[in-house]
């Protein structure tokens, strides 16, 4: 293992005086009417730190009420906590997480483009996001919603409780923001590339970022026309989904995860393309198959479309429809396998160094590989009829989306951290919070999986006493899981009075956002570059900086 | 009309995050082409429930139909591709720089929306006394009063988004004319117009989509 950090140039005296954060002003009003991207990613990464941490509590205090077999809370707080912890995570923070801020920081920088092609659309596009986020708790914490975070019909059209429409206007409020957030992407990626910069030449964090824009065009606007009929149903009475009113509610599954499908893909796409940065420059080699995982990110966002009634095996759908929905599961699983392997062939022989970056992909790879593994379980329609509704499928989409999804996202933010605040943060203390977070994960969800198959089922707040080691396993594993997500808020927080300068290159890597000064300017870059060559041409050795 | 020759108008230059005009008019119609794939989605989820709903319970959609004011509806039909007519024609016009004709086919757009909108009221102002408006005033009778209800649920939630897509059609169609007379387009920009134009021929392919959909189920066959 080779001690870490790589040359840059630490010693240079960098202080660019004039950058993003400086040179617009620093008061609130040139924040919060800002259009520069880099400063919009700011402000999402603050509100969705916000909203990770509100998830987190309900969490912490789900896995509290399942440390006793006959639970701490009453039923009804209980539905109203994994409600809490289910729209809050998967609406404000997994959908938005890497795009609204990595995505909307980097994809100019990695384009050599001077910002969005709509800037003011951005900014919009972040006050939906928050006012839907607010308007959300409101309607959790104070009105109480028990629907959970898929809003299942006749259930949430009946059950007594108005709040249950102003959680659904929240939830289309922010499907408009990110349809725009993708509108805006995919408009950027296709009209403002530098001279030279192929489509083949674009890093895999921008085609992944693209390939998730596409779902969230296409797939957003149909969940919010759903969640506007079932809106309209609860005040009017009228039946789409509703079967006393004639309605039909496997149309409401239907329309649902016509969307949310494709939406689990909104939430891994973007953690692959961080991924695909990280390794390459830590193992010091060329991403292995650039063009396959390229090609693999729009595959998935394709076939991504055609699999939603895996969701709906024991709803009620033909065995025919279940066959057909269980062996296009698989297909899916096919391009997903690929990056894995190219992940895999490109840290083969690679000159590895374990920083805290790598320590989270590395993570990320174990912890996604496990999740789309029994993702291949679940898909199978046997086994599921077995798992459905159980821990075994909540430990399943935890380790996509938390132990995948989450751990990009950290590994991304160490990654990026040095260029968008122009400081490195204490490497130790980064590599000892993404141990924990791994130890902590997998503590946490693994029981769950041994729980799941033994036949506990999720969204209940009491369960047999013989079940009650492998809870306590799992909230012991929460707590060390929490511990590890709330270090690097310390030490992140530590680094930006007093860690050391960045310099423009840190880690030595090969995209066009490291050849910028950290923090970048304004506007990205002093002239607009020009590309030259294709994407990670890591040499073994750090190369010397060539500007 | 007392057009005279183009007048040369001076081309605002770009926003600061673009090369050149070029690139800025691209992305903004690029920008509209996205975002009408994101409505064709958007009124796909309305019109796949409408699928559900007709082949489930055929007879009583078509029972529905009959119940639908199929002359306002044509005629409505009429008004709407008429002002795509004059909307394609006054895209033309500011390519040419013609100000004024410009500024007068987009009020001519305007107004037919307008007269488009107007009929849609008188229209939902029959269903209200035929007592045909679900949630408030509904009352059939008959075997296949749930379905007919939930036809004109589907029927007022589809159209009544279409008649929000026109309102704010009208509205952009209402600033370009005034930017319109005040010049703000030449022969060198008008990127704005165009773009308009896209969306409001849009929401008049939807309307080319419902008019059948709606006027015409129940009227064909025995
Ligand atoms: C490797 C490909 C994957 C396959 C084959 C797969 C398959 C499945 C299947 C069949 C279910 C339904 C289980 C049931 O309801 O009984 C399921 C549930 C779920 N999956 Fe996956 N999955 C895959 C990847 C993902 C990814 C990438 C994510 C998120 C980023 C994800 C998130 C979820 C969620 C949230 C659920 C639970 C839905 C619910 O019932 O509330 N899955 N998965
Ligand atoms: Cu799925």
């Amino acid at each position: 293992m080779m001690s870490a950090t790589v040359t840059g140039k630490p010693e240079e005296p960098i202080v660019a005086t004039k950058n993003y954060l400086t040179e617009e002003g620093i008061t609130l009003r040139s924040w919060l009417l800002t259009r520069d991207h880099k400063r919009i990613a700011i402000l999402y990464t603050l509100s969705l730190t916000f909203f990770f941490f509100v998830g987190g509590a309900a969490a912490t205090l789900i896995r509290l009420n399942l440390v006793t077999p006959s639970g701490i809370f009453t039923p009804d707080i209980y539905n109203r906590l994994f409600t809490l912890h289910g729209i809050v995570m998967v609406w404000f923070f997994l959908i938005p997480s890497i795009p609204n801020t990595m995505g909307n920081f980097l994809i100019p920088l990695m384009i050599g483009a001077k910002d969005l092609a709509f800037p003011r659309l951005n900014l919009l596009s972040w006050y939906l996001y928050v006012g839907a986020g607010l308007l959300a708790l409101f309607a959790i914490v104070i009105g109480g919603v028990d629907t959970g975070w898929t809003f299942y019909t006749p259930f949430s059209s009946l059950y007594s409780n108005g709040y249950v429409v102003l959680a659904l206007a929240a939830v289309f409020a922010v499907g408009f923001s990110s349809i725009l957030t993708g509108l805006n992407f995919i408009v950027t990626t296709h009209r403002m590339r530098a001279p030279g910069m192929t489509w083949y030449r674009l890093p895999v964090f921008v085609w992944s970022n693209y390939a998730t824009s596409i779902i969230m065009v296409l797939a957003t606007p149909v969940l919010a026309i759903t969640l506007l009929l079932v809106a309209v149903e609860r005040l009017l009475r009228v039946g789409i989904f509703d079967p006393a009113l004639g309605g039909d509610p496997l149309l409401f599954q239907h329309l649902f995860w016509f969307y949310s499908h494709p939406a689990v893909y909104i939430m891994i796409l973007p953690g692959f393309g961080v991924i695909s940065e990280i390794v390459p420059c830590f193992a010091r080699k060329p991403l292995f198959g650039y063009k396959f995982v390229v090609w693999s990110s729009i595959a998935i966002s394709v076939i991504g479309f055609f699999v939603w009634a895996h969701h709906m095996f024991v709803a009620g759908i033909s065995l025919y429809a279940g066959l057909v929905f269980s062996l296009l599961s698989y297909v899916i699983a096919v391009p997903s396998a690929i990056k894995v392997f190219n992940w895999t062939a490109t840290l083969h022989k690679g000159w590895i160094s374990f920083d805290a970056p790598m320590l989270y992909a590395l993570g990320f790879i174990g912890l996604f590989t496990i999740g789309g593994l029994t993702g291949l379980f679940v898909a199978n329609l046997a086994f599921d009829v077995h798992v459905t509704d159980s821990y075994f499928v909540v430990a399943h989409f935890h380790y996509i989306m938390v132990g995948g999804m989450v751990s990009a996202y950290f590994g991304g933010l160490h990654y990026w951290w040095p260029k968008v605040t122009g400081r490195l943060y204490p490497e130790w203390w980064a590599r000892i919070a993404a141990l924990l977070i791994f130890f902590g994960f997998n503590l946490t969800f693994f029981p769950q999986f041994i729980l799941g198959y033994l036949g506990m089922e999720r969204r209940y707040y009491a369960y047999p006493p013989e079940f009650q080691a492998w809870n306590i396993f799992s909230s012991a594993g929460a707590s060390v899981l929490a511990v590890g997500y709330a270090l690097p808020f310390f030490y992140l927080g530590w680094s930006l009075f007093r860690g050391k300068r960045a310099g423009a290159n840190p880690w030595a890597a090969t995209g066009l956002e490291w050849q910028t000064p950290s923090p970048p300017p304004t506007h990205n870059f002093d002239r607009t570059p020009t590309v030259t060559r294709p994407p990670y041409q890591y040499r073994p050795e750090p190369e010397p900086q060539d500007v | 009309m007392s057009d005279s020759a183009p007048i040369p108008q001076p081309v605002p230059g770009p926003e600061p995050q673009y090369a050149t005009a070029d690139q800025q008019a691209e992305a903004a119609s690029f920008g509209m082409w996205v975002f009408l794939a994101t409505e064709v989605l958007f009124f796909g989820g309305m019109l796949l429930a409408y699928t559900w709903l007709r082949t489930t319970y055929p007879e009583g959609v078509a029972e529905a139909g009959h119940h639908t004011k199929i002359v306002i509806g044509s005629v409505n039909t009429l008004v709407l591709l008429t002002s795509s007519l004059t909307m394609a024609w006054a895209v033309d016009a500011a390519k040419l720089g013609r100000r004024t004709v410009l500024t007068r086919l987009l009020i001519a757009t305007a107004l037919l929306g307008l007269l488009f909108l107007g009929l849609k009221g008188y229209e939902y102002h029959g269903e209200w006394t035929d007592h045909l408006v679900p949630g408030l005033n509904f009352h059939q009778d008959g075997p296949h009063t749930r379905t007919i209800e939930l036809f004109y649920f589907l029927y007022f939630l589809l159209t009544g988004i279409h008649g929000i897509h026109i309102t704010i059609g009208i509205g952009l169609i209402a600033v370009m004319a005034a930017r319109a007379r005040r010049g703000a387009f030449s022969a060198g920009y008008y990127t704005p117009v165009e773009v308009t134009g896209l969306y409001w021929h849009f929401v008049d392919i939807v309307w080319i989509f419902l008019y059948p959909l709606i006027y015409l189920v129940g009227r064909s066959g025995p």
